[in-house]
């Protein structure tokens, strides 16, 4: 059977599951459209979560970004769980106790003002629409390298599957097509990782792998990794470059945006009782653990793969030991046939620059010592000559890096469209509740019927699919940019709003709209000043560098500060202006209690 | 009032366990994993050290630990102070 053929085959089965799935649970109320009648068991939510969270970020691109830099990245792979014991500990419970359907809904009821409501919902369209396009775009890449055809019919497809299950279905259809698509994706994660940490360190687990001895050298895995790559020039994997301060910031902001992003927290609105939604936290965080403990050792792993595949001599001995992979072998060889397939789609290209019949892989951006500095001088290297790789291929031409079977390829496959389908699904839910619930029916027509309520919910939830489609299409310029943007606003808006709500009686909505627009407005500032306005080239007012930026603080990293400015700003205001009305204090008293929860739906 | 008293006691008890388990939630990431690391550097972990295996893996195990142990004791207390489902 050929590749196609089993491509087509697996992720046709696993779509053909996910459109079963949502025909079985459609929704027949708002109550279901937006919480799935809050009867979802923790465990069920806990891995659709799981599956809501997971994009094409985290399955495609974080191995690749953690392969190329080492222990700096780490802060994502902290960041994007640790976000979780803020979620468990400080926001869940008490949304879930509060017992409505959205985000803004709580910002407006705490605060007492519709206005609060509308600059909540703009946060969340900002940060969900930003965040969907990444989505869409991955659909696409995904489409047209493994069932070769074209980005934007792929992106059609991708855009006609997810109408079916989530307009139909809402937030019911969606947790249980979630909960497949977990299944598919961290399936399509886990096999390649063993299957490699197999090959590499004899270790079946690949977070014991990751700290095994590779059995090639018989030294530590990382040790020889580390010695592979500082012979070709590149910095040591396991050491700490960057700045400390910027890394604690950076990952602090990751870990607040993660527990401020709306579509992650209404996933919580959808069990039965206030204990569900803490339990429930947790068994997100274990079934995102099983990918993000294995996602370093596929990043470690598949650097070491690909550096060997250049220099075989690394296999067994030292870097140099043997001469560069040949041009005749990657033009012709079955086992490099992977190289060739990527060139095809740009993301891995080579050129013979010095016309040796080799291909020299190594750092050419820094002065070359020892070894490498030898080798450049004998072979009469004229600059690296592997002249792209991309991140992204990291894991998904992992499995044909390390010569695994057809069918294994395929299931990747379908893992990243899995990945990329449940998290749009989870973000267009989101935007389609803001519109429907906080601007039709909590601002716009009050008295608009139940019936009416769903189908606008329906309409809108179809509306952000086409917008999402068509943002896909064309994507912004500055798309790789935007997840520090949806990052640094979820980090310095919302989540200081809805923590200032749940642990403070005395936030007034002065304060609690006078800090958003602070933390808003100072982390879109900071970040357009580096990146350009509305991250249109050439307008940035300083240049992007580490020595331009506020006390070293990366653009990225400004959501912490923006969260900080929001907290002294609210309690600032707070202080100056009337206390919050006794009914406020009243709700603010019973989300902080648990009994009640159950019959709290008064929708 | 001792309604409210109660529910009082009961939110500084659910605060305590909150800030405990937020401090042990930076010790094994911004402490353990970043600020730290040069002082764990000589425990070996597999190649490299103890401050790395906290980075890419001893965190995230312990984020596990600790939202489930803060979901038992808040059971306990939820059914000590009677505001249970």
């Amino acid at each position: 059977m050929s590749q196609f053929t089993l491509n087509l085959l697996f992720i046709g089965a696993s779509f053909a599951l996910y459109i079963g799935i949502a025909i079985y649970c459609r929704a027949k109320s708002t109550a279901e459209f937006y919480a799935a009648n809050r009867g979802v068991s923790p465990v069920m939510n806990g891995m659709a979560t799981a599956a809501d969270w997971m994009s094409a970020a985290s399955f495609i691109s974080m191995a690749g970004l953690i392969a190329f830099t080492g222990y700096d990245n780490s802060t994502y792979l902290m960041g994007w769980t640790g976000g979780y014991v803020l979620l468990a500990l400080l926001l869940a419970p008490y949304l879930r106790k509060f017992g409505k359907f959205t985000v803004p809904e709580f910002i407006g009821d705490r605060f007492y003002s519709p206005t609060a409501r509308i600059i909540g919902v703009i946060c969340l369209l900002i940060v969900s629409i930003t965040y969907v396009i990444g989505q869409m775009t991955g659909v696409g890449v995904t489409f047209s390298r493994y069932l070769e055809v074209s980005n934007s019919t792929g992106l059609w497809i991708g855009a006609a599957l997810v109408f079916c299950y989530a307009v139909l279905g809402g937030m019911k259809g969606i947790t249980y097509t979630q909960v497949a698509q977990y299944v598919v994706l961290i399936t399509a994660y886990t096999i390649p990782a063993i299957f490699i940490s197999l090959q590499l360190t004899g270790n079946f687990l690949p977070q014991l792998g990751l700290f095994g001895t590779h059995e090639g050298s018989g030294t530590a895995f990382l040790l020889k990794l580390d010695q592979v790559v500082t012979d070709l020039g590149f910095r040591e994997y396991t050491a700490h470059h960057t700045s400390t301060l910027d890394m604690v910031l950076f990952t602090m902001a990751l870990m607040i945006g993660t527990a401020g992003l709306p579509h992650v927290i209404i996933r919580f609105f959808t069990v039965p009782k206030v204990s569900d939604a803490r339990k429930s936290a947790g068994w997100a965080l274990v079934f995102i653990a099983l990918l993000y403990t294995v996602a370093p050792a596929v990043g470690s792993m598949s650097r070491f793969n690909l550096t060997a595949t250049m220099w075989p001599g690394a296999r067994t001995g030292d870097t140099y030991s043997q001469p560069a992979v040949s041009l005749d072998s990657i033009q012709n060889d079955a086992d490099k046939a992977w190289m060739r397939n990527w060139q095809v789609t740009g993301l891995l290209n080579w050129e013979d620059k010095n016309g040796d019949g080799l291909i020299q892989y190594y750092n050419d951006t820094a002065a070359p010592e020892g070894p490498l500095a030898a080798t450049i001088e004998e072979q009469n290297l004229q600059g690296n000559e592997l002249v792209t790789v991309n991140n992204d291929i990291m894991v998904l031409a992992n499995p044909e890096i390390a010569n695994l079977p057809g069918w294994v390829i395929a299931v990747v496959a379908a893992g990243g469209l899995a990945a990329a389908l449940s998290t749009a699904a989870g973000l267009l839910l989101a935007i389609s509740g803001a519109v429907s619930h906080d601007l039709i029916k909590g601002t716009l027509r009050p008295n608009i019927s139940e019936k009416g309520e769903l189908m606008a919910a329906r309409v809108s939830m179809a509306l952000s699919i086409l917008v999402a489609t068509i943002l896909g299409l064309n994507p912004p310029g500055f798309a790789a940019q935007t997840v520090a943007l949806a990052f640094g606003l979820a980090a310095s808006s919302i989540f200081p709003v809805l923590m200032m709500g749940i642990f403070s009686k005395t936030i007034t909505k002065e304060g609690a709209i006078a800090g958003m627009l602070a933390g808003i407005i100072a982390t879109l500032v900071y970040i357009f000043t580096y990146k350009g306005w509305l991250f249109i080239g050439g307008t940035n007012m300083l240049e992007d560098t580490a020595a331009n930026w506020l006390f070293g603080i990366s653009p990225a990293s400004f959501g912490t500060v923006g969260a900080l400015i929001n907290f002294v700003v609210a309690y600032l205001v707070s202080q100056a202006t009337e206390k919050p009305p006794a009914e406020v204090q009243d709700l603010v008293e019973s989300i902080r209690v648990p009994r009640g929860a159950g019959s709290a739906v008064d929708h | 009032m001792s309604d409210r008293q109660s529910s009082n006691a009961y939110w500084q008890a659910n605060l305590r366990i909150i800030y405990g388990c937020i401090a042990v939630w930076a010790l094994v990431s911004y402490g353990a994993a970043i600020l730290f690391r040069p002082l764990l550097k000589s425990i070996p972990v597999g190649g490299t050290d103890l401050g790395f295996w906290f980075a890419q893996q001893g965190s995230i195990l312990c984020f596990i630990v600790l939202i489930f142990f803060y979901a038992a004791r808040m059971n306990k207390l939820d059914a000590e102070y009677g505001v249970d489902e």
